[in-house]
């Protein structure tokens, strides 16, 4: 055997050992592991995975494993990750520190900060969440109001985030403050990290049209955060959003979450049933089901080829952008294609025995698909100048 | 975002080269000004053998190299930049692929000429207006150790001037294909008669009909379930590869349009400056490189065999048929009037679209494959 098979044989055995049963069933919403301080484990099985897996490092395993990754190399994530799907294995940790804050933190950290933040993320000690949007800064992101004011060896922070993702279940925040208000818009923003339970900060969740949502409103009055919790340097923070922002838009766009839901197929042939010659009885939504399929074999493809470019140590930079164009866009016509399968049985709001039935809120939901993360419109600005190098 | 293996990138490299130089859009337009009957260049093509591309999916002891049927795609995607007018499809892909899948002598004689340039081999299977293998109306009946034949055929590439044309037809209720010689059949009598069939993107194309005309035994190269098996294949193959030349015709109309989008000037400023352009245009580079991996990942597919090849072609031609009707269409748009030029080569790039998306298929015929696979 070559060291690649040794590899497998050593990953298939581990894992038959330690993937609990628990974890090899399909996984709802509420069964995600988020780690963090307050997390409650819905059973013994996911903190043992959790740990488990942690202790290995393969909660990341392309992370070095000095700061608690598994150093893998491409072929052998590849291996890793094609071993857990194969025995249907539960992500052991979902965390915006593994998706959005380590890879910022592994190409602007300092040393010191790296050994400090990165072990906690990938054993899931600390849940992180991400302080971007304000009220007046949605796509203009540079021009985030909230300040940051020096104050000896700390910055005093004042102002508001919005559409904080799970700013209420989070312990830290990484967060995009301006510190140099005498700089240009570009230039006067720094990212801080600082611990939720800090002083002076609140937060209060969003209700969105599909319901109860994750999104908060945050708040930050007077907030002390030492200066040491700066990544990069003063005035740097713009760079390293948009770098941190592509890994975001590479996350949306190939969310599972996204994409393993109800297939289109099925609900249709149940909802509405086949004809005698056995096709849908509803010629022009089958028309409509078919361009789409087609569409979704192409993103599918897309997805494949990006992994493997990824895992042969290219960084995607601006293309994050098309992925996330391409993904949510999809994404928002499977709904509507669920929707208008499903009929009016799609359309139940509550129900005896099912207070909150998924497909309309679904459909809603993939509404933001399309705006969080940076719009389709940013998205097609951002490959227009990037890619394309139309002037602008 | 593919990574290309290095033979793969050097194959690349050398197609891009050669073609941009010999074969460029440019040489098109004179062999169409031109008005050459066969719509190619006889010399090129032997050039063209030279170079290795006539034998890409034929095993080496047929004088073939074996590279592949991704590695065809990178050079007719390269003929899709360059409108490049070659046998390529019909002889080095569709025939040279039922020669394969049908082996024995037939592969060791003709295999080589394919190979070495030496012959065209056109396919012959559409009869109506649209692309429907499985439905064919052409006859064949035993006559003593013989065969008489009768039916019609279209939309035949390359079909004029041909060495040998591969016909389907149904025997004794069964698929079947003959390997004809257009001079021994009885052409140019009252009865059977084969004539150019000029089309808008000015390539070679023939249809014929014919009437009792008799064939010898050895005419009969496939028959049942081999005959099935070998032209699934090759239109598998076909399509795949025709998605990748489609594909190199968007990429190439795209590129001109933001070339022209940097350097036209209007209302003071360069057009590009307007978000709207800038939006369509970002929308059609998406399309184009997710279709892209399609084609990929379906040529990649026919090369591993892959249970999943069929679908993965089907769903590339139909996925490159709306993107290259996108594409043209925008180039055109964006470039206004001249655009509709025939000076500028966006009309030669959407004609040509225009013809390929019908050839071996257009995307309602293979949706309709994938709904049913679907069982919806």
């Amino acid at each position: 055997m070559n060291e690649v098979e040794i590899f497998r044989s050593e990953v298939k055995t581990w894992l038959a050992d330690h993937c609990p049963p628990e974890m090899r069933m399909p996984i709802t919403d509420d069964e995600i592991c988020w780690g963090g301080r307050d997390f409650v484990f819905i059973n013994n099985a996911q903190h043992s995975w959790l740990n488990d897996m942690a202790a290995r490092g393969w909660t990341v395993p392309a992370w070095p494993k000095s700061y608690g990754g598994g150093g893998l190399n491409g072929d052998k994530q590849k291996i890793l990750a094609e071993e857990l799907t194969n025995i249907n294995a539960r992500s052991p940790l979902q965390s915006f520190g593994i998706s959005m804050l380590g890879p910022a933190l592994l190409e602007y950290g300092s040393e010191q900060q790296k050994l400090l933040y990165l072990p906690q993320i990938a054993r899931g000690e600390i849940r992180w969440c991400q302080g971007y949007s304000e009220p007046d800064a949605g796509s203009d992101l540079a021009s985030v109001k909230t300040k940051g004011v020096d104050d000896g060896d700390d910055f005093i922070v004042s102002g508001q985030k919005v559409w904080t993702s799970y700013a209420d279940q989070a312990d830290w925040i990484f967060c995009l403050v301006r510190t140099e208000p005498d700089e240009p818009k570009h230039k006067g923003i720094s990212f801080l990290l600082f611990d939720m339970k800090s002083k002076g900060v609140s937060t209060k969740p969003i209700k969105l049209i599909s319901g109860s949502s994750p999104f908060c409103e945050t708040f930050f009055d007077e907030v002390r955060v030492p200066k040491t919790n700066i990544i990069g340097g003063r005035g740097e923070g713009w760079t390293i959003a948009k770098y941190l922002l592509t890994h975001e838009r590479e996350m949306i766009g190939s969310s599972d979450l996204l994409f393993g839901g109800d297939d289109v197929c099925g609900t249709a042939r149940d909802a509405i049933g086949l004809d005698d010659d056995g096709q849908l009885d509803d010629p022009i939504l089958r028309a409509e089901i078919g361009g789409f399929i087609v569409d979704e074999m192409a993103f599918d493809a897309h997805m494949d080829m990006t992994k493997a470019y990824m895992r042969a140590g290219n960084q995607l930079g601006a293309r994050s952008a098309e992925l996330k164009y391409l993904g949510t866009e999809l994404n928002k016509t499977r709904q509507n294609l669920l929707m208008a399968s499903g009929g009016v049985d799609a359309l139940t709001w509550e129900d005896v025995g099912n207070l909150a039935p998924q497909a309309p809120r679904s459909w809603l939901r993939s509404k933001g698909n399309s705006i969080e993360g940076g719009t389709s419109e940013i998205m097609l600005s951002i490959l227009s100048k990037a890619i394309l190098k139309i002037p602008s | 975002m593919e990574i290309l293996i290095e033979d793969h990138q050097m194959l690349l490299n050398s197609a891009t080269g050669y073609l941009a130089k010999k074969q460029s859009v440019a040489a098109f337009r004179a062999l169409r000004d031109g008005d050459e009957p066969l719509g190619y260049d006889a010399t090129a093509y032997r050039q063209m053998a030279d170079l290795g591309w006539m034998g890409l999916v034929l095993p080496e002891e047929y004088g073939g190299s074996d590279f592949g049927y991704r590695a065809a795609g990178l050079i007719a995607e390269q003929m899709g930049r360059n409108l490049t007018a070659m046998p390529f499809v019909s002889t080095a892909i569709l025939s040279a692929t039922i020669l394969r899948e049908i082996g024995g002598d037939m592969l060791t004689e003709w295999g080589m000429k394919i190979a070495m340039g030496e012959c065209v081999v056109a396919l012959a299977i559409d009869e109506g207006a649209k692309h429907r293998p499985g439905q064919i109306k052409t006859q064949a009946v035993r006559d003593g150790d013989g065969y008489l034949l009768s039916g019609d055929k279209s939309f035949i590439a390359d079909g004029m001037g041909a060495d040998r044309l591969i016909v389907s037809a149904m025997l004794e209720g069964e698929l079947t294909l003959f390997w004809l010689d257009p001079l021994e059949a009885c052409f140019g009598t009252s009865c059977c008669d084969i004539a150019p069939q000029k089309l808008l993107d000015h390539r070679n194309y023939a249809s014929f009909y014919i009437k009792n005309c008799r064939l010898n035994e050895n005419t009969l190269i496939a028959k049942g379930e081999v005959a099935e098996k070998a032209l699934a294949k090759a239109l598998c193959a076909g399509r795949a590869v025709v998605a990748a030349e489609q594909l190199g015709m968007a990429k190439e109309c795209a590129a001109r349009t933001v070339e022209y989008l940097n350097t036209r000037k209007q209302f003071g400023v360069l057009i590009g400056v307007f978000q709207t352009l800038q939006h369509r245009m970002a929308h059609l580079y998406c399309e184009i490189e997710q279709t892209s991996s399609l084609v990929a990942q379906a040529l990649n597919a026919i090369d591993e065999n892959a249970e999943e090849c069929e679908k993965l072609s089907r769903a590339a031609k139909a996925k490159v048929a709306k993107l290259g009707k996108l594409a043209t269409e925008e180039a055109v748009q964006m470039h206004g009037g001249i655009g509709m030029t025939d000076e500028l080569d966006l009309g030669l790039f959407m004609k040509r679209d225009r013809v390929l998306t019908e050839f071996l298929g257009d995307a309602a015929c293979h949706i309709e494959w994938l709904l049913r696979e679907q069982k919806i």
